[in-house]
């Protein structure tokens, strides 16, 4: 039928008198409801054909890493709160993993099972809030109304470890801040129980969706080598057909000690990337489950006594941990090793890095991020230009950035 | 005034609060008259009549706060959580909130997030292309005052350039804070006076 109208078209094209064109420049942002922020895209059009697309970032700068050089490594932590908001989770435990490598601290068994459950959570909020501004994006209202309908669920338990719904700030540097309780367990266990019947309902929404298909499929397709070259990482990287993933090749937490795949995508394009994130919202619901069943009873705070914190009842009771605690507040840890690290974790957008600089001060001397939202933006020409002016929303749903960690 | 008894439908009787416009004060009147009862502060009925009698500060406050547009706009953190608010857990529709995707056809604008100093000439320029009556609602410790980003590419707090009507603290706010911060602007429009003439 497609290949009817088209000829149609181009009979009626022939006869019809040419109109003069010429290319029209359209800014679209950094006010505008699908641009997930703050992002600003100059586009070049010929009718509805984008020519040329420029991506200009910037107007969410907060000066995040500058403000780091200020402040003790304990007090960085509220700050990667905010780089990525909608997966705070995951980006505190990438700052942590690279301190604690800095400073040489080996965590406790049961941080790092709850760490991974945390992490897997923020993946499944990120994913779920990534569906449901995708489907929005393009048309499909109601998986956003399901898709928040769960994710409150996950943040009721974030609440609950926590004490906040958003900015967690809940893994601290050798560890977790509260230990997680036997109920708080059994209920994320519930939820896992019924969150694949749920991912079910999604793909009935979408997944057969003859609009859905035909915006998404063949749409912004970015070949395997492409992808490398460019640097892009995560799921983007994967729907192209590279099982490239952090936890499976560098783990960290209990990676290593769960069953998981890598799922991948073949084409490359806007619904193979949809397809692996759905495929790892099953992942990580698979994952959380064996941690639960797996998790040993223990600390949840390293013994490093030079980095962390004491706990609160010897600071209370005793001089030598009150003034242990006072330095350590007040100054940062005071015994940290020279030197410079660059540890990545894979947190739901991609590779996000910390490269630390410490001068053996209680600050680091320059802390770098290396935010896969920023190498995604960057790439966003190469999957536009050539496509409609449409299918611009759809590429920007399909890189899953977040401009806070994009400006940083 | 435009609103007079002889052009008012019969069945709805508008009642003007004192007499600027010459009209006579019919509250005073009516104050006597024991057949109409009083439902709520300043608003009376005429059991049996189906008609209401009161001020048309008072109608047209309600019929505004009732149906805030507010402006998807969101900056940072704090839009997540707008999101949140008004998606199908906390469901703001009910309160007849329902997001506009443009500024020509939005009351509220909702400074949800850290405004850079890139970004401030845009917030502004969402503020004026918004028609009268608008209000702006600062969302987060950001907006109020910077928040923790006191760096050289942050405003401290959107009030710097923009008339802020409520602020709403937090780091971001809770769905119900935000809530909150709405109902506190119902109130505030609720109280509003003569804020409808095409002179004001």
């Amino acid at each position: 039928m497609m290949e009817d109208m088209k000829s149609g078209l181009d009979n009626k094209t022939d006869d019809a008198p040419r109109i003069a064109t010429k290319e029209l420049t359209l800014s679209m942002g950094p006010q505008h409801p699908a641009t997930h922020g703050v992002l600003r895209l100059v586009l070049d059009l010929d009718g509805e054909t984008v020519v040329k697309c420029t991506p200009y970032v910037g107007y969410l700068h907060r000066g995040v890493e500058k403000l780091s050089e200020y402040r003790n490594y304990f007090q960085i932590i509220p700050l990667t709160d905010r780089l990525d908001y909608i997966s705070s989770m995951a980006g505190n435990i990438g700052y942590c993993v690279a301190v604690e490598k800095l400073f040489d601290i080996q965590l406790p068994e049961r941080a790092q099972y709850i760490r991974t459950i945390a992490a897997e959570m923020a993946r499944i909020t990120n994913h779920l809030l990534w569906l449901a501004t995708h489907a929005l994006d393009i048309g499909a209202m109601t998986v956003f109304l399901y898709c928040f309908r769960e994710r409150e669920v996950i943040l009721d338990l974030f609440e609950r470890m926590s004490g906040a719904r958003l900015t967690v700030s809940y893994p601290r540097i050798g560890g977790v801040k509260n230990n997680v309780d036997a109920k708080w367990l059994d209920d994320l266990y519930r939820f896992t129980d019924e969150f694949p019947m749920r991912l079910e309902q999604y793909e009935t929404l979408i997944d057969k969706n003859r609009i859905w298909l035909r915006r998404t499929k063949g749409i912004g397709i970015i070949s395997a080598e492409d992808a490398i070259n460019w640097g892009i990482s995560g799921p983007t990287l994967r729907g192209s057909g590279v099982p490239y993933d952090i936890r499976r090749y560098m783990p960290y937490g209990v990676y290593d000690k769960v069953k998981w795949e890598v799922p991948v995508g073949k084409n490359g394009d806007v619904y193979d990337r949809y397809r692996v994130r759905m495929e790892e919202f099953r992942q990580s619901n698979s994952i959380i489950r064996q941690c639960i069943k797996q998790i040993p009873d223990g600390p949840v705070m390293a013994d490093a006594p030079k980095f962390i914190l004491p706990a609160k009842d010897k600071v209370l009771s005793d001089m030598e941990h009150l003034i242990r605690q006072f330095v350590l507040i007040t100054k940062g840890p005071q015994s940290a090793p020279e030197g410079e690290i660059y540890v990545a974790t894979e947190v739901p957008k991609g590779e996000l890095g910390f490269y630390i600089i410490s001068d053996g001060t209680g600050k680091p001397y320059r802390m770098r991020v290396r935010a896969p939202s920023f190498v995604h933006v960057a790439v966003l020409p190469k999957l536009c230009e050539g496509g409609f002016v449409a299918d611009v929303i759809a590429n920007i749903g399909t890189i899953d950035i977040v401009l806070g960690e994009c400006d940083r | 005034m435009g609103i007079d008894n002889r052009n008012t439908p019969k069945n709805f009787v508008l009642g003007q609060a004192g007499t600027r416009a010459g009209l006579p004060d019919r509250q005073a009147q009516n104050a006597d008259n024991p057949s109409l009862v009083k439902v709520a502060e300043g608003i009376k009925v005429i059991p049996g009549a189906n008609t209401l009698i009161t001020t048309l500060d008072k109608l047209i406050n309600w019929g505004r706060k009732s149906s805030i547009w507010p402006m998807t706009f969101g900056l940072a953190c704090c839009a997540i959580e707008m999101m949140a608010t008004g998606s199908s857990v906390y469901d703001l529709d009910r309160f007849g909130i329902v997001f506009r995707a443009s500024p020509r056809q939005s009351d509220l604008l909702i400074v949800a997030g850290t405004v850079t100093k890139k970004m401030a000439p845009v917030v502004r320029r969402v503020y004026d292309q918004m028609s009268e009556p608008r209000y702006v609602m600062a969302m987060g410790s950001c907006a109020c005052s910077g928040g923790i980003f006191n760096t050289y590419a942050v405003v401290q707090g959107c009030d710097e350039f923009l008339p802020v009507d409520i602020y709403v603290p937090g780091c971001p706010p809770r769905p119900e804070a935000l809530m909150e911060g709405l109902l506190k602007l119902q109130d505030k429009i609720q109280k509003e006076h003569f804020r409808w003439s095409p002179w004001r």
